[in-house]
């Protein structure tokens, strides 16, 4: 089960994800990443998915609509605590290169 | 039919939220058999993505449709060698899907979907599909690559 919560910072909105990522929760995903972008146009969105021990293609995808989405309305969408297996996930669809990671939370949410 | 010795064989309908308890199970059975970690977790993804497939274009989000997965052990001929190696089928009874559809595109196009089989092929040794007696049938097979010096069994 994907359990995704909210901390609101200033202009920041961080998402702390834990669970799984698959065809039956990343529509959950999905939901919560563009109306934080496309609704609510947060300037930074980060997402912590240090409690994320797997996503498949549909996780994926739906971090790519949210990037996607994120240039669209010139917000930041930045990455931190990719496991192992996120990290392979992304490695092999040749998509890591494309997404703001950083190496902790302080990093992510830094001026 | 396949040769070697049976480790599993589970009945699977075709609900989203049976794939973790698959992918559970499935990386335990891969650990017992002694592949390394990352393998593991490459046989858990391509046997996920399958089964989306199967779930999302042959059963076209139907749930509670029935899908087959059979484990085997096998041997497989290597580098001149036996070894031994994880055979997975899975079966359903969905419409065949066009394969051409499900890698729809070029992984430098940056846009969400057409992973998935992307995903099967880089993590498998061995991914083949067919059509028979009405089901379709994909079958993925992992070779355990041995130590230096072999183990009993």
């Amino acid at each position: 089960m994907l359990k995704i919560s909210a901390r609101h910072l200033e202009k920041t909105t961080i998402l702390d994800i834990s669970g799984d990522i698959d065809l039956a929760s990343s529509p959950e995903l999905r939901k919560v990443l563009l109306r934080e972008l496309r609704e609510l146009r947060t300037p930074r969105v980060v997402l912590n998915l240090n409690e994320v021990r797997y996503t498949d293609s549909s996780g994926v995808a739906s971090l790519v609509e949210g990037l996607k989405a994120s240039r669209d309305v010139g917000s930041r969408l930045v990455l931190f605590g990719l496991s192992s297996a996120v990290r392979e996930v992304l490695q092999l669809s040749k998509l890591l290169r494309i997404f703001e990671i950083a190496d902790s939370e302080e990093q992510a949410v830094a001026p | 039919m396949s040769q070697g010795s049976l480790l599993l064989k589970m009945e699977l309908r075709s609900n989203p939220e049976t794939l973790c308890v698959v992918r559970n199970t499935l990386a335990e059975l891969a650990q017992t058999l002694g592949f390394p970690e990352a393998e593991c977790r490459a046989i858990v993804l391509a046997v996920d993505e399958a089964l989306t497939n199967i779930i999302r274009h042959a059963y076209q989000g139907r749930t509670e449709q029935p899908i087959e997965a059979t484990f085997r052990r096998i041997q497989v001929a290597r580098d001149g060698r036996q070894q031994s190696a994880l055979e997975i089928v899975l079966e359903d009874r969905g419409r065949t899907v066009d394969r051409e559809k499900l890698c729809g595109r070029k992984l430098e196009d940056v846009r969400p979907g057409g992973l998935g089989l992307h995903f099967i092929r880089e993590s498998m040794d061995t991914v083949e599909f067919r059509r028979k007696w009405g089901r379709n049938q994909v079958r993925m097979v992992k070779v355990l690559h041995a130590p230096e010096t072999e183990k009993g069994s």
